[in-house]
């Protein structure tokens, strides 16, 4: 559970989990092109150890296809800080 | 002073590449020249024969297939080509079956996508981004 905490500590993790909401499946290169437009500019050697820890944290999942590296986001994991700490809104 | 007179690209089938360069991404042919078992092969953007020469090298050097290979797998293209409206274009190819990686993404002041060359490459297209 902490490697959840810390996947998600890092704002450029943040941002990678939000790019891959957005769109799934996406190559390294891809995702690459995306965090420079929004703010995150880095090398992808960089994005690569940011995706490594956020692929043993479970919240990404790697996917070949032929030639071809996929990433896809996996949120199943966060659910437990859902069960955890979030109180009904009576108001709901 | 230097000009760019060639860029090259390694393809797996010279055949193959050209009939993709060709009759999918519409350059022009230029040079086409026997060496042996190979190929001189050579295009032009249509329209502009005069133009540096997109070069369709065969890839045989044993250095070269783990270095496609691995550019491939992070889905890094190996050139870009400028397009009008990447857009358009990305539609267009799609109705002809071809593998697209990345979908128009803005990056800037340019929109790119990814497409796979079918000969070893992919290959990065880009228009201007529109003015919003």
């Amino acid at each position: 559970m902490s490697d959840i905490y810390r996947a998600i500590a890092d704002p450029t993790r943040r941002a990678l989990l939000d790019e891959l909401t957005a769109t799934d499946g996406q190559t390294l290169f891809a995702l690459c092109t995306r965090l420079i437009e929004n703010g995150f500019p880095m090398t992808r050697q960089a994005l690569s150890q940011h995706l490594a820890v956020l692929e043993e944290a479970g919240l990404v999942r790697v996917r070949r296809e032929g030639r071809y590296k996929f990433h896809d986001v996996d949120t199943r994991p966060l659910q437990e800080i859902q069960r955890r700490w979030p109180v009904p809104d009576p108001t709901d | 002073m230097p000009t760019i007179a060639y860029c090259s690209v390694f393809v797996d089938d010279q055949e193959q590449a050209f009939r993709f360069y060709t009759d999918v991404l519409g350059f022009a042919p230029k040079h086409n020249v026997p060496i042996g078992t190979d190929r001189w092969l050579t295009l032009t953007a249509p329209g502009d024969p005069d133009g540096t020469q997109l070069l369709l090298e065969p890839s045989g050097h044993p250095a070269v297939g783990p270095f496609k290979a691995a550019l491939v797998e992070d889905g890094i293209p190996c050139t870009a080509f400028g397009v009008a409206d990447v857009h358009a274009e990305i539609d267009r190819l799609k109705g002809l079956g071809v593998r697209v990686l990345t979908d128009p993404t803005p990056a800037g002041p340019v929109t790119v996508a990814v497409i796979d060359d079918t000969c070893g490459n992919l290959i990065q297209l880009f228009s201007e981004t529109p003015a919003t």
